[in-house]
């Protein structure tokens, strides 16, 4: 870790600076994190008078429920298919938008505004794509013979929100592969189409080699985008169905928690993501420093 | 122009429309009647007449109205997402000018801490904090909204590398003209770091605005609904949707953070793709 060589005499002025952010840190995530520890080796009876310590009972029930392992392994597919889907599209328009000179501002600014769009107005425009009663692209699907009602469908309910995720998603990918791109040398690539290189041997022994550590860092905030960011896009679109074919962990932990009150189950449910988001963290850390050493 | 030219341009065209054409249908959508476009019958042109549901949806009146005015949801999310944009980029700036610029005990330790917790997000930890903004009152509150999301590890991190950088001559100088920190501070680290701030203004602009879970559980007052939960309950689960101003509040809760988006792109791609944000 680098320093800096000059630096200011004192120590009441830093603590005084840093003290805000710190407060905040405790308050809101050591305090909560620290509740949801407690209350994931708790049961508290349906009215919540008493709470009853019952260690490990709530994690162990967790994992011999059908329902929940169920839902991990939904959860893993939905990430997995998002961030494939969308950094595919991503790193494709890059490539292309990177060797481009004619409209290279418009094209640029035309795949960079969607970073802006919410989760919940992606699901609004894809319910008006495939909603099976007002959707645009609905009468076309039937007309291919496909019985389009993703209300019914636990498929469609999950190919929906998978396309409803990406689509908000690509641009960001978009920026960062671009970045990726760009900062390659052109003599690298030059060198290689003298070489008589194709523009596919081309990308799989230069580019991607290069933009690996590129793609490791993408790949954890994608799981992380389509693990807990996604959440107001399958409520709006789909609220975990039909039945629960379209409910993740984030989707599950609302409806334990929040709806059916259900406090000890989604506190375990909640340590359980906190450790897998910090492993993902851990593991984008280590990506972050072999991405600045390459840079 | 060689096939390998019109092949890139053809899949950049393609791409573009892929953002472009659903935005347009979501605004010939919201100019139609609510009627034809719960039959299927959903036009690629835009109604003229139909656009008088922006003026009724932003007041909540005429027909389907029961959500209320989003105007109102619009301040809200406006003001929240400022909140959050403003409080973290001081909180972060302050943070990371300690760590940078200071030798003190435990220092590190608080930079790590900072750094290995905040960058959970809030959803993660959704019904703790819940349960703790409840212990202190701020349920239904404006602080409520805005504070569990203002602590922020990326912004910290981004501030600290370009504080980092900053020569040490410039240190040098200023402490011999006898510049004191905050002076330093005042006069040369937040203005040097202002590219920095214009690209986390609106990375943090932008995710404050699109904020759905945390104020979904943290308000119930629908005084301070913000404009994604009122398109979620716009939508409802079954029976009659109004889509025309389901689609017509949609556009309206694009338009704020494509702005800003637009305005600042440069500094935006160039802070994003450098920080890792």
């Amino acid at each position: 870790m680098s320093e800096r060589r000059t630096v200011f005499p004192g120590t009441a002025l830093p603590v005084l600076l840093l003290a805000p952010q710190l407060l905040l840190t405790a308050v809101f995530f050591l305090w909560p994190a620290f509740g949801a520890l407690t209350a994931s080796v708790q049961r508290s009876d349906p009215f919540g008078i008493s709470t009853t310590f019952v260690g490990l009972e709530n994690f162990a029930d967790l994992l011999a429920d059908p329902l929940y392992l169920a839902a991990v392994w939904r959860t893993l597919v939905f990430c997995a298919a998002v961030s494939l889907l969308s950094m595919g599209a991503a790193l494709l328009l890059a490539l292309c938008a990177d060797g481009v000179v004619r409209g290279r501002v418009f094209y640029r600014t035309a795949l960079i505004w969607p970073y802006a769009v919410a989760p919940v107005v992606s699901a609004a425009v894809w319910l008006l794509m495939l909603h099976p009663q007002i959707g645009w692209l609905t009468p076309a699907l039937e007309a291919l013979g496909i019985a389009w009602n993703y209300r019914l469908d636990d498929t469609q309910a999950m190919l929906l929100v998978i396309l409803a995720s990406a689509w908000k998603q690509v641009s960001y990918n978009f920026i960062f592969f671009l970045a990726g791109l760009q900062a390659i040398p052109a003599n690298v690539v030059e060198a290689a189409r003298m070489d008589g290189a194709g523009p596919v041997r081309r990308f799989a022994t230069i580019l991607f080699p290069l933009l690996a550590p590129t793609i490791g860092f993408l790949l954890t905030v994608n799981i992380a985008y389509s693990a807990f960011e996604t959440f107001g896009t399958i409520e709006a679109l789909t609220q975990g169905g039909p039945g629960q074919a379209t409910q993740t962990l984030m989707v599950k932990v609302y409806r334990d928690g929040v709806v059916n009150l259900d406090l000890g189950a989604s506190s375990a449910q909640s340590v359980v993501l906190m450790a897998g988001t910090m492993g993902l963290i851990l593991l984008q850390a280590r990506l972050m420093r072999r991405r600045g050493d390459a840079s | 122009m060689s096939t390998g030219r019109v092949l890139t341009h053809l899949v950049l065209a393609l791409g573009v429309l892929l953002f472009l054409f659903p935005v347009w249908l979501v605004f010939a959508a919201s100019t139609q009647e609510a009627a034809a476009i719960s039959r299927g019958e959903l036009s690629l042109l835009p109604r003229l007449e139909g656009l008088a549901i922006y003026p009724q949806v932003l007041a909540g009146t005429g027909e389907g109205a029961q959500h209320g005015a989003v105007w109102r949801m619009l301040g809200v999310s406006f003001a929240m997402a400022l909140g959050i944009a403003a409080g973290k980029l001081v909180v972060s700036l302050l943070a990371a000018y300690a760590v940078a610029f200071f030798r003190f005990p435990l220092r590190m330790a608080g930079f790590w801490l900072i750094f290995l917790t905040l960058m959970l997000p809030v959803e993660v930890r959704i019904i703790p904090t819940f349960e703790v903004v409840a212990d202190f009152g701020l349920i239904n509150t404006f602080g409520g909204l805005v504070l569990p999301l203002v602590a922020s590890a990326t912004a910290t991190l981004l501030y600290r590398q370009t504080f980092l950088l900053l020569p040490d001559e410039l240190v040098e100088a200023a402490r011999m003209d006898g510049a004191g920190p905050l002076r330093f501070l005042r006069d040369m680290a937040i203005p040097l770091s202002a590219p920095n701030t214009a690209a986390l203004f609106v990375i943090l602009f932008v995710y404050g605005w699109n904020q759905y879970l945390w104020p979904l559980i943290a308000v119930t007052d629908p005084g301070l609904q913000t404009i994604m939960v009122g398109i979620v309950r716009m939508i409802g689960i079954e029976g009659q949707t109004y889509w025309n101003r389901v689609m017509a509040t949609a556009m309206l809760a694009m338009v704020p953070p494509v702005l800003v988006v637009l305005a600042m792109q440069r500094w935006f791609v160039k802070g994003l793709s450098e920080g890792g944000a």
